[in-house]
């Protein structure tokens, strides 16, 4: 390996490395400077088995709030992603009780009305705004139910994208909604009910499913590994830069 | 942490040569593919599974795979004891009874259970940390499948993921793969995944290392976050009963030999509880957070490889696992985010690969292994790395190049994990390229299975990254996550057929366990080691010398 020294999470101790004070849950630590909060707070002994999934940012699991001294302000971070700062206190919230609606996603229509039928509460939402501060993924949760609430499940369905779950706003909310299963449930009504189905896609499940590949498919899974890198080798390859329509000149293995 | 002067003055080489590198790009201007003569010199002189030594590889001593060898952290869990004594458990009052018991959260194990499910079975999933939490839930590139007609088929999908893994995969699995995979889509679709689509509804598709079509569909770069939580709400619309932070820790047989069941163990409560089932399927994902050869890893916490453990010594044996597949870009710089995963698509999409001068050096759409490989010769053979500010090695990806080509805001549309990520760290990935260098990311091989999840113990169904065979020797972008859809379905749909067709109501027994601990002493095996281990080992040796009454069982405190 050309990366000599060892890569794993584990944060190698050593007197010279620059340690801060944090407190975490109230109780002072110090540690490294340049660590993620989740990494400072093994570095002091916690072994998660709450608070940690995915260490990448996308799954949710580490949620954070913390303060600073002589701020009045909440701030917020995933644990995997935020790097310590001296001082701070924080506290991981790993689990918010959120209640969630079960649909029958094939019987529905994909409609605002359904949604607003399984959460009547996505009307007390007052635009307070906590939410969206508090989002760690910087997601407009306030926007995209003021979304939900006049019918967009477009604009709701893109401005919740990117919303990782992790359950914060549902901490924040004055008016009690479970916004994250809200925007789930939008965000699915669009992509089943409201976007055009790939018509191309279903032609070839019916193509496979008539069994039109069969006798190629036979015929290359009992080739001989020769020449199978014979045929590997002359496969046809698709330009980067063409488009959508680009057919190539070699019809082996096509069914035109 | 923004880069240090030195490198941003390192960067200006690569600014440099931008608009050069642009203009070939737009003309699809390459550097040539190396051909397979020179794709295995590579490999065999720079891939780290080529390394030899007891430090790389040791043979297993026990269990039905004795005498392959593996990377010895592999091993090491295979030799090890389990962590429930058999003689101490009592298995005559089931915790849970269910038909099908789904273990692990991932994609592979929702999909199996939404099929056991909908077949009529009852069902229940036990997974490690959240239900979610899971390599799938990571998956940022996207998903292949052949399902464009006009240019491709199963034939070349079939023929790529052969080529990927050197012509020795299970082929019969590889074609279940193929061709299911149109159909995966089709389901996901219908699920609600929200697909990048043109406005008609037809799929967005581009390249992946080594595809000879465009059939790699995505999600932004959220792609299997998209598909996770999709899945995980269409569980949860079945009322699938999830029990978290409850890995299973052993399979149960019966006295007819067959599976039925598994222990689970809370490890928030420190019980262990018995879950018996009439199927099995077992889908506990990868393990990456083994550390094999010391990587840093793109995986999520819990892939610490506990299927592994767990079928093997239930007697089925292992294969392809003297790969591993090491993602050519993780991320190198800043160390907070070191081993994070970019995107293959980066390169897909058209940005460079460049080295300390600012030059390219490899083509970008080489098999993972060869790219791999690519970046560490040139590191380490060539001397044209770059030096990370902790004595690290990396080399650039130029992601500005994509804002060129393809128009303002592309990347921070395109692919805006990856660039909310690095924006939190001051680096503006739509501004200045990314340091790069391997990281450990898929175990290429697994459990033994056959193409319709069944396993040679009745009961016992496999899905996903778990099982080895469909991609050989290594695995290409969008496969997995592929395969993890099509096998989670027939592993579910196949266990619930099992569950009211073939299953046997006989007593319960770890008479296997028992077993392995024997054929263990047999092969002079004394060890404290305890496997599976669940979590990574994270605390530091100073903080673990001043527990003096604290007891570790496996990694777990
Ligand atoms: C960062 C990253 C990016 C990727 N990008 C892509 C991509 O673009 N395209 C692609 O095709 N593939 C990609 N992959 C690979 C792909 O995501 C995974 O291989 C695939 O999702 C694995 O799915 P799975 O269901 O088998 O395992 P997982 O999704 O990992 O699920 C396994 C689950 O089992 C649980 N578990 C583990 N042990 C136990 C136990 N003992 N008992 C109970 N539960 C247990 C785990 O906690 C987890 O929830 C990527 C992987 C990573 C890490
Ligand atoms: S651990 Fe997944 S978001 Fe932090």
């Amino acid at each position: 390996m050309a990366n000599d020294t060892d890569s794993r999470d584990k944060v190698q101790d050593s007197p010279q490395l620059p340690k801060i004070p944090i407190f975490i849950m109230g109780k002072r630590y110090m540690v490294p400077e340049e660590l993620t909060i989740m990494k400072a707070m093994e570095y002091a002994g916690y072994q998660f088995i709450r608070g940690c999934g995915c260490r990448m940012g996308v799954c949710g699991a580490c949620g954070t709030v913390y303060r600073k001294p002589g701020d009045y302000k909440i701030r917020v971070g995933l644990a995997c992603q935020t790097v310590v700062e001296p001082e701070m206190y924080l506290t991981q919230l790993p689990f918010y009780p959120a209640n969630r609606a079960s649909y029958d996603l094939a019987g529905a229509q994909g409609s605002a009305e359904e949604i607003h039928a399984a959460y009547p509460e996505v009307f007390r939402c007052v635009s307070c705004n906590a939410c969206t501060k508090i989002c760690p993924a910087e997601v407009s949760v306030m926007d995209y139910i003021a979304a939900i609430k006049r019918g967009d499940l477009e604009l709701a369905s893109e401005l919740s994208f990117e919303c990782i779950q992790c359950g914060l706003c549902v901490s924040r909310c004055m008016a009690e909604l479970p916004q994250y299963h809200i925007a789930q449930m939008a965000r699915r009504f669009v992509g089943a009910k409201l976007t055009p189905k790939a018509g191309h896609l279903r032609e070839q499940v019916r193509n496979i499913a008539e069994g039109r590949y069969k006798d190629l498919m036979d015929q290359l899974e009992s080739a001989s590994k020769d020449s199978l890198i014979e045929l590997y080798k002359a496969r046809q390859w698709e330009p980067a830069k063409e488009g959508e329509d680009w057919t190539p000149d070699d019809h082996r293995g096509l069914l035109s | 942490m923004p880069y240090p002067q030195y490198l941003k003055d390192l960067i200006k080489r690569v600014e440099a040569n931008r608009a050069r590198h642009v203009a070939l790009k737009r003309e699809d201007d390459d550097l040539p593919f190396l051909t397979l003569e020179q794709r295995q010199s590579y490999l065999e002189r720079f891939h780290p599974d080529y390394k030899t030594g007891p430090q790389i590889r040791r043979p297993i001593t026990v269990g039905p795979s004795k005498g392959y060898s593996i990377s010895p952290e592999i091993v090491d869990l295979l030799e090890a004891r389990a962590l429930v004594d058999p003689d101490k458990l009592d298995l005559s009052n089931p915790d849970y009874d269910v038909d099908v018991l789904i273990i692990g959260g991932g994609g592979a194990g929702s999909a199996a259970a939404i099929y056991a499910r909908n077949a009529g079975a009852s069902v229940m999933i036990a997974t490690k940390l959240r239900h979610g939490d899971a390599n799938t839930m990571m998956a940022e590139g996207g998903i292949q499948a052949c399902d464009k007609a006009q240019k491709d088929s199963p034939y070349y999908h079939f023929l790529d993921v052969l080529g990927g893994g050197h012509f020795v995969n299970k082929r019969s699995l590889a074609r279940r793969l193929v061709e299911d995979g149109p159909d995966a889509i089709r389901w996901l679709e219908g699920l609600g995944v929200l697909f990048d689509k043109f406005p008609d509804g037809r799929m967005k598709t581009v390249h992946g290392g080594g595809t000879c079509r465009k059939r790699m569909h995505s999600a932004s770069d959220m792609s299997g976050a998209e598909i996770m939580r999709v899945v995980r709400d269409e569980v949860r619309n079945l009322d699938v009963p999830v029990i978290e932070f409850s890995p299973a820790v052993e399979l149960i047989k019966n006295a007819e030999g067959h599976c039925a069941g598994a222990v689970l163990y809370n490890m928030e409560t420190q019980e262990f509880t018995v879950c018996r089932a009439k199927a099995v399927v077992m889908a506990t994902g990868g393990s990456g957070r083994l550390h094999i050869q010391g990587f840093m890893t793109t995986n999520h916490y819990g892939a610490t490889g506990d299927g592994l453990v767990l079928c093997y010594r239930a007697g089925l044996p292992l294969v392809f696992l003297h790969t591993v597949q090491y993602h050519p870009t993780g991320i190198a710089y800043p160390e907070q985010a070191e081993g994070l995963l970019i995107t293959e698509k980066f390169r897909g999409a058209g940005a460079n690969v460049l080295n300390v001068d600012g030059e390219r050096f490899v083509n970008e759409r080489e098999p993972r292994d060869v790219e791999a490989s690519a970046f560490i010769r040139e590191c380490t053979e060539v001397g044209k790395g770059v030096r990370t500010p902790t004595g690290k090695w990396g080399v650039w990806l130029d992601s500005p190049m994509l804002d060129l080509l393809h128009g303002q805001g592309y990347v921070a549309k395109n692919f805006c994990g990856a660039y909310m990520l690095l924006k939190r760290f001051e680096i503006d990935i739509s501004r200045e390229p990314m340091l790069v260098f391997p990281t450990l990311h898929y175990q290429n091989g697994g459990v033994d299975f056959e193409a319709d999840c069944t396993t040679q113990i009745p009961g016992l169904f496999i899905g996903g990254e778990v099982g080895g065979g469909i991609h050989g020797e290594n695995r290409l972008m969008g496969n997995s996550l592929l395969d993890i859809n099509v096998f989670g379905r027939i592993a579910g749909a196949n266990a619930a057929r099992f569950a009211q067709d073939s299953a046997v109501d006989a007593p319960l027994t770890l008479d296997h366990v028992r077993r392995y601990h024997q054929e263990l002493e047999d092969a002079g095996i004394v060890t404290q080691r305890r496997a599976p281990v669940l979590l990574p080992d994270y605390t530091t040796p100073e903080v673990k010398e001043r527990q003096l009454e604290t007891h570790y069982l496996g990694n777990l405190r």
